[in-house]
């Protein structure tokens, strides 16, 4: 009962901030908006008993990554008319995409035994009042089954960082030149 | 109708003790921070030699009262140009999440909101770093100069010491094995150390990175006095900005605890492994007795009859908690309590005495300048800070796998992170000196 009311209630709140986050003009509303949705999303995650993950998102994205696009929101000073006017050619474009997208979620959905490997991943539930200790299984997952993966990403998030502090070397070069 | 109000009354009766928390939390803290923030004023008399606030009631000790009712009373002021719903939200995320915080933290083994939470530190370092997304709305949502420059002083320095004081608290976590916070004072119980003691390199990069995190001195450039006024909430009056106040004094209690908890060995007495050391339960009840006393000899000299009235209520309330402390000594029967109360004193002191240094830091040193404060986050907190992280990973292998001694393994190790540090200082100073370059960069455009 209550764990329903508070699924709705914030499955309710992430999904009509994340319509309002892409409505709003002010880039700042915007960020409010993202703001909003992760944090709803991060109560999902703990209704799931994913504490860790509730805090990774939290961390992470409600306030690593937002102060990062605040700061830039910020600096920069978007104006709100000139990027609409350029996203607006791309309305057919982008009606494309989400249609794909909708379909591939309802294709998954509707037919995840048939899919290769062991379909969607179900996990036990885990008794009420008690938290599964997730971080040492995700430790452990992402240390052993999943090293590759892991460590790929790590790789391509660190060619990422040298590829910016290049690009920015290499445009201050040029302004002093 | 009794049936609908099944749900509420089961979430009652199942929560009871954490919902009381919680209230008492919200209620009691304000109260707290408005003492917090006398004491201080008066700590900062004190190293000027003066007497801070003295009128009416001895030491002001009713002080925050009246300062609490003239925040409330003040006439609400938004600008015109501000942004409505931004401007109204931010200060009440800062207070909810630095609030929130405060409620995962474990004042002792039995004064905690939140029981059962896995990754309970994680928990409180998120909600603490959730809040600053308040100033920073804050700051540009009233729409002025002085407040955009603040807010992107706060949002650089926030960047920059984020990742040092996470790196820093890693240390801590690598040595406990653990993220929740009771289970980390209890390893710190069990490996008969605090981890002061085997990680003081982090302890001391977290010390600096929570004085940047709270806005103290030397990193208080969102709020340095003579150029962004008062920086965040500069454009805050009244009540919103009594809730940006509580919200930053909040923030600071949360770090100052999770450096308790992290390093300083939280509720635990000193040498609490060790037997003949057992006179140290005495001591709380002793200092407050002596608390009491000296409010007694302080009472015969106040001016006023009610002045020394004060004192003598302020004398017997000292000696009440003082019986309360004594109980758990005195009776053998009432043990169990030993753990819960004392914990919290043991606590509550240590937590003092980070806001005191806090406090004292703020007369005895310069501010940095806004490229220096960079300088110093990016080029040497945070490549000794992963050193640190690697030595003290290092010295647990050598401990565990390769059977050293503790000591000697993390004396060894704790020793690279100090050279490291040290050569980074030397060759900032060499390129400093150098170049002309670097000191016309000092004076950056955010004016330092």
């Amino acid at each position: 009962m209550l764990d329903s009311v508070l699924f709705y209630t914030f499955g309710g709140v992430a999904v009509l901030s994340a319509a309002l986050m892409i409505t709003r003009r002010d880039p700042l509303h915007s960020a409010v908006f993202l703001i909003t949705t992760l944090l709803a999303t991060g109560e999902i995650f703990l209704q799931l008993r994913a504490d860790f993950l509730f805090v990774a998102q939290i961390i992470l994205y409600a306030c690593g990554i937002m102060v990062l696009f605040l700061f830039v929101i910020m600096l920069v000073r978007v104006d709100a008319a000139v990027p609409q006017m350029r996203f607006r050619v791309q309305k057919l474009g982008a009606l494309a995409v989400v249609f794909a997208l909708g379909f591939e979620v309802l294709v998954i959905l509707f037919s995840a035994d048939k899919l290769p490997g062991e379909g969607l991943f179900v996990q036990e539930i885990a008794a009420a009042g008690k938290l599964p200790p997730n971080s040492e299984a995700l430790a452990r997952s992402l240390f052993t089954t999943y090293s590759l993966p892991f460590e790929m990403a790590g790789v391509l998030l660190l060619v990422a960082i040298v590829g910016a502090v290049v690009m920015a070397k290499s445009r201050n070069r040029m302004d002093e030149s | 109708m009794n049936a609908a109000f099944y749900p509420v009354r089961q979430f009652i009766q199942d929560w009871w003790l954490e919902f009381f928390s919680g209230v008492v939390i919200l209620v009691a803290f304000p109260l707290v921070v408005a003492y917090v923030a006398l004491v201080e004023r008066k700590i900062l008399a004190d190293k000027q030699t003066g007497s801070g606030p003295l009128p009416l009631e001895p030491h002001r000790t009713l002080q925050p009262r009246a300062e609490g009712l003239r925040l409330f009373l003040k006439g609400d002021i938004v600008p015109p140009n501000a942004d409505k719903l931004i401007f109204w939200l931010a200060p009440i995320l800062s207070v909810v999440a630095a609030l929130t915080s405060l409620g995962a933290i474990a004042f002792g083994p039995a004064v905690q909101v939140a029981r059962d939470i896995n990754v309970g530190i994680l928990f409180v370092i998120a909600m603490g770093s959730l809040g600053f997304l308040g100033v920073i709305l804050g700051g540009w949502a009233s729409n002025c100069q002085n407040l955009n420059i603040g807010a992107m002083r706060g949002t650089a320095k926030l960047v920059s010491y984020e990742v040092g004081g996470g790196l820093a608290i890693l240390s801590a976590l690598l040595v406990s094995g653990t993220l929740n916070i009771r289970a980390i004072v209890e390893a710190q119980q069990r490996s008969g150390a605090w981890f002061i003691f085997l990680a003081p390199i982090g302890f001391l990069i977290y010390l600096v990175a929570s004085i940047a995190q709270s806005k103290r001195i030397r990193f208080d450039l969102l709020e340095q006095r003579p150029e962004p006024v008062s920086g965040d909430k500069v454009e805050y009056v009244g009540f919103r900005w009594s809730l940006c106040f509580l919200a930053e004094c909040a923030n600071r209690i949360v770090v100052a605890s999770i450096a308790t908890t992290l390093f300083l060995g939280g509720w635990l007495r000193p040498f609490s492994n060790e037997p003949w050391f057992y006179w140290l339960d005495y001591l709380p009840p002793i200092l407050i007795v002596l608390l009491g006393v000296c409010c007694i000899y302080r009472a015969g000299k106040q001016p006023v009859l009610a002045q020394s009235l004060w004192m003598w209520v302020l004398a017997l309330v000292c000696l009440c908690v003082a019986g309360v402390f004594a109980l758990p000594v005195a009776a053998v029967s009432l043990q169990f309590l030993l753990p819960g109360l004392h914990g919290a004193f043991w606590f509550l002191l240590k937590v003092g005495i980070f806001l005191y240094i806090f406090a004292w830091l703020r007369l005895s040193i310069p501010r940095y300048s806004f490229g220096q404060l960079m300088r110093v986050g990016w080029h040497i907190l945070i490549p000794v800070a992963i050193a640190n992280v690697f030595a003290i990973g290092i010295a647990l292998f050598l401990e565990y796998e390769a059977g050293w001694n503790r000591w000697f393994a993390f004396g060894v190790m704790n020793f690279f992170p100090v050279a490291l540090a040290a050569y980074l200082l030397r060759l900032h100073e060499k390129r400093a000196a150098g170049s002309s370059r670097t000191r016309a960069m000092a004076t950056d455009s955010y004016a330092g």
